[in-house]
């Protein structure tokens, strides 16, 4: 897998300090960096990225190799210390891995963070595959020392979860780096203004320096066409490009992969376009390298008509899937596209993802919706599975915006309309990762809402991952678990209730009770994320009782309760035993299955 | 070179990556050239899953419409929702258990697996070349196990001849390194269930 090469290379490389928050599709780096190295290298999940970003910084300072890592959007919550720190720069090598997600597939933007370097003036790298990727983290390491600068790596979906043979580096060429430790040079570390304005003319004069390396660097490999037409391309979109040229005869435009994005090497692209009369860019996310294309015409007096997003050539959002390369390359060569017959498919079900079978959320979620029946509510919902509780018939997610905006957004709605009773929702890890300034934030200023902390002791979504509640560490040593409710009491909410949602009749009352209290309470709900353990005896639908009345089905949209034969059934090999929809069946027909 | 393309999809849980994984595994073993890409994290839960798996050389893990050898599909309408990226003529291998989304079932669907089979088997001998439909309700009472529905249908797709070089022998050494040894006879057991 592309994030398991990134992170043996980083092993390879000699990293000593790691540090992440996770967030699909990065986190597969940090998991194999912890489970492979030979327990020299010191690897945590940070309470979130900005934390992971700081305990980096300060191991690249002390002269540690340091590698931190998070998806785009985690980058935003980073960006604080990322900017300032390229002004102050580091003394060891430090990589800042940062996963992008076209599609989206699995994120809540498109952001693109080629423009993020861009803006952020630190070096950018591109990997097409997950063998460049393996690669180009010992160049990543070597740039980030030879300019003491913070160095990005940027991979995204398609290359971090694609899996590929390739050649990795022997034991006995491992490197070993031993840091010197923090030298006190209050001149160097400490951020003044002056400091800021002499570093940052530093910075843009190594970036015109770094342009001009960038053109020479074999990774940006140009393949002679035999027309004087040009493609440039970048990371997958380019293996794509590379595919159907080479399953195509006849005439062939040239070609250029672009993988140190910035600085922009100027001078290569300036001479490729030279030799070309047209271009067309394909790239995904921003029309990155096409605006810079357009910038080298401009500044070199260039002739060249550059085609791509910017022109509506290439879709402006989304992934550059093969099909969709094909028709691009097409209609830029004037070639036929392979025409397919159409075909005339039965109407197929959606199936969007939905919560597991005996996931404790659905039962918190449904607790809440029984309780607040009638009432003019906002429930606003957080990042996390949780975020699924949006679906019909839970249809409980309001909201989402970012990780722990949940609790702002519904003192908000709470400003406009005093009488809506408003509701957060936000699991155990994202509290961690940044609600508890929310938190604060509506005692100090005393809003009226209820907080409900899903807390299944991990961090569900991307792959279960321990945090500060957890009460172990990514090293595996036990620590003392942060309590929740310590927390909110610290914080001054005076109304906390912990509360199993499995049982629901106790759950809808303790909900209605506290939700009619004033000021800021909170209810936990805690029930282990049901992935993390066996199923329990699973249920069965007595049909002598069963009046097909679909309660079940409607009220709570189980995957485990279907209809088989036109009746209510239990999948015994979906259901997790939870045993939810037997306290909502009207005629006890749902109970545990016997044994045979 | 030619390169194989398969085309594994189905819904998240039901174990599409394992097949895919061990197949890469076992195409590595041989010192052949592999890609794949699966879909993880917010995709996986329940909804439609899809995985690319190229043997041979090849820039990109992703397979183009019309370009798939072989399409190994674990549910029925998924089968038919990857059919656009198979070759005019190529290989299906399908499960022929529907698995009702909760979306369906709340709108009272009438979605029935038998509606995808036939549609399929229409398609046999022309768009579709050959056709391999496995009865997932005998297989998983015949080993007596629901989890190994992913070795029933890549132990038909290897012993047709439909991996390219990859042959069933590469894929049970494969499954001896993946998979613990107390489950190893349920597996073999599995791959040479399906007539083929």
């Amino acid at each position: 897998m592309g994030n398991e090469a990134i992170g043996k290379a980083c092993i390879a490389a000699g990293v000593n300090v790691v540090a992440g928050y996770p967030g699909t599709p990065s986190t597969e780096v940090l998991e194999t960096i912890a489970k492979e190295n030979d327990g020299s290298i010191y690897v945590e999940w940070s309470v979130n990225e900005k934390a992971a970003m700081e305990v980096a910084a300060g191991a690249a300072y002390s002269g540690a190799r340091t590698l931190v890592t998070m998806k785009q959007v985690g980058l935003n919550v980073a960006s604080d210390p990322l900017m300032s720190l390229e002004y102050v720069g580091v003394q060891g090598g430090m990589v800042v891995l940062v996963a992008d997600d076209p599609g989206p597939i699995s994120s809540q933007t498109e952001q693109d963070t080629r423009t993020f370097a861009e803006y952020s003036k630190v070096p950018c790298f591109d990997p097409s595959d997950a063998k460049e990727a393996y690669e180009m983290i010992f160049e990543a390491f070597e740039l980030s020392e030879k300019y003491n600068t913070p160095v990005f790596m940027r991979p995204t979906t398609r290359v971090c979860h694609s899996y590929q043979s390739i050649d990795v580096r022997d034991y006995a060429e491992y490197e070993d780096h031993r840091p010197d430790g923090f030298v006190k040079d209050s001149k160097r570390w400490v951020i003044f203004p002056k400091l800021s304005y002499a570093n940052h003319a530093k910075i843009e004069e190594r970036n015109v320096g770094l342009s001009d390396e960038f053109s020479s660097d074999e990774r940006n490999t140009v393949t002679a066409g035999t027309v004087r037409k040009g493609i440039v391309a970048q990371g997958i979109s380019y293996a794509n490009v590379k595919d159907i040229l080479d399953n195509t005869e006849g005439q062939k435009p040239a070609l250029l992969k672009i993988s140190t994005p910035f600085p922009f090497p100027e001078k290569l692209a300036c001479k490729f376009l030279k030799s070309v009369d047209e271009v067309l860019v394909i790239e995904e996310l921003d029309p990155y390298i096409e605006r810079h294309l357009l910038q080298v015409c401009g500044k070199y007096g260039v002739n060249v008509k550059i085609t791509g997003k910017l022109t509506g050539h290439v879709a402006r959002s989304g992934e550059n899937m093969p099909d969709l390369v094909q028709k691009y390359i097409s209609d830029f060569m004037g070639w036929e596209l392979p025409s397919f017959e159409k075909m005339n498919t039965p109407e197929l079900p959606v199936r969007p993802p939905v919560l597991c079978a005996g996931c404790p959320h659905r039962a918190s979620f449904y607790a809440v919706k029984k309780a607040m029946k009638g009432k003019e509510t906002i429930f606003a919902g957080d990042i996390g599975c949780y975020t699924l509780g949006n679906a019909m018939p839970l249809d409980m997610v309001d909201t989402c915006l970012c990780m722990g905006a949940g609790l702002g957004i519904a003192q908000g709605v709470g400003r406009v309309k005093p009488d809506t009773k408003c509701f957060a929702f936000v699991g155990d890890s994202t509290f961690f990762a940044s609600a508890i300034t929310g938190v604060v934030n509506a005692v100090y200023n005393q809003a009226d809402m209820t907080l409900i902390v899903l807390d299944n002791s991990t961090t569900a979504m991307t792959g279960h991952q321990p945090h500060p509640g957890t009460g172990h560490t990514m090293m595996g040593e036990f620590t003392d678990k942060i309590n929740i409710e310590n927390i909110l009491r610290g914080i001054g909410v005076e109304t906390v209730v912990r509360q199993d949602p499995f049982k629901l009749d106790e759950a809808v009352r303790v909900v209605k009770k506290v939700a009619d209290e004033p000021g800021v309470k909170a209810i936990i709900f805690e029930a282990p994320c049901c992935v993390l353990f066996k199923p329990e005896t699973p249920y069965e639908v007595d049909l002598d009782k069963c009046v097909d009345c679909k309660m079940c089905i409607r009220e709570i949209g189980c995957p485990g309760v279907v209809l088989k034969d036109g009746h209510v059934a239990v999948d015994p090999a979906l259901c997790n035993g939870c045993g939810l929809c037997s306290q909502i069946c009207p005629c006890d027909a749902i109970g545990k299955a016997v044994k045979e | 070179m030619s390169t194989t393309n398969i085309i594994l999809c189905g819904v998240g849980g039901q174990g599409t990556v394992l097949a895919s994984k061990l197949t890469a595994a076992a195409s590595m073993a041989k010192g052949l050239n592999v890609r794949s890409a699966e879909t993880i994290g917010m995709a996986q839960r329940g909804g439609s899953v899809l995985s690319y798996l190229r043997i041979g050389e090849c820039a990109s893990p992703l397979i183009n419409n019309g370009c798939a050898d072989l399409i190994i599909g674990f549910e029925p309408a998924e089968t038919v929702r990857a059919l656009s990226y198979l070759k005019e003529g190529g290989i299906v291998i399908t499960s022929d258990r529907a698995m009702m989304p909760v979306t369906a079932a709340l709108q009272g669907s009438d979605y029935e697996g038998s509606k995808m089979t036939d549609y399929l088997k229409s398609l046999e001998g022309g768009r579709i070349g050959k056709l391999v439909i496995v009865n997932t309700d005998d297989a998983m009472r015949d080993l007596g196990s629901p989890k190994v529905m992913n070795m029933v249908l890549l132990g038909a797709a290897a012993r047709g001849g439909f991996l390219g070089e990859v042959t069933i022998d590469d894929i049970r050494q494969a499954l001896v390194k993946k998979v613990k040894p107390q489950f190893h006879e349920l597996n073999f057991k599995a791959l040479e269930y399906a007539s083929v």
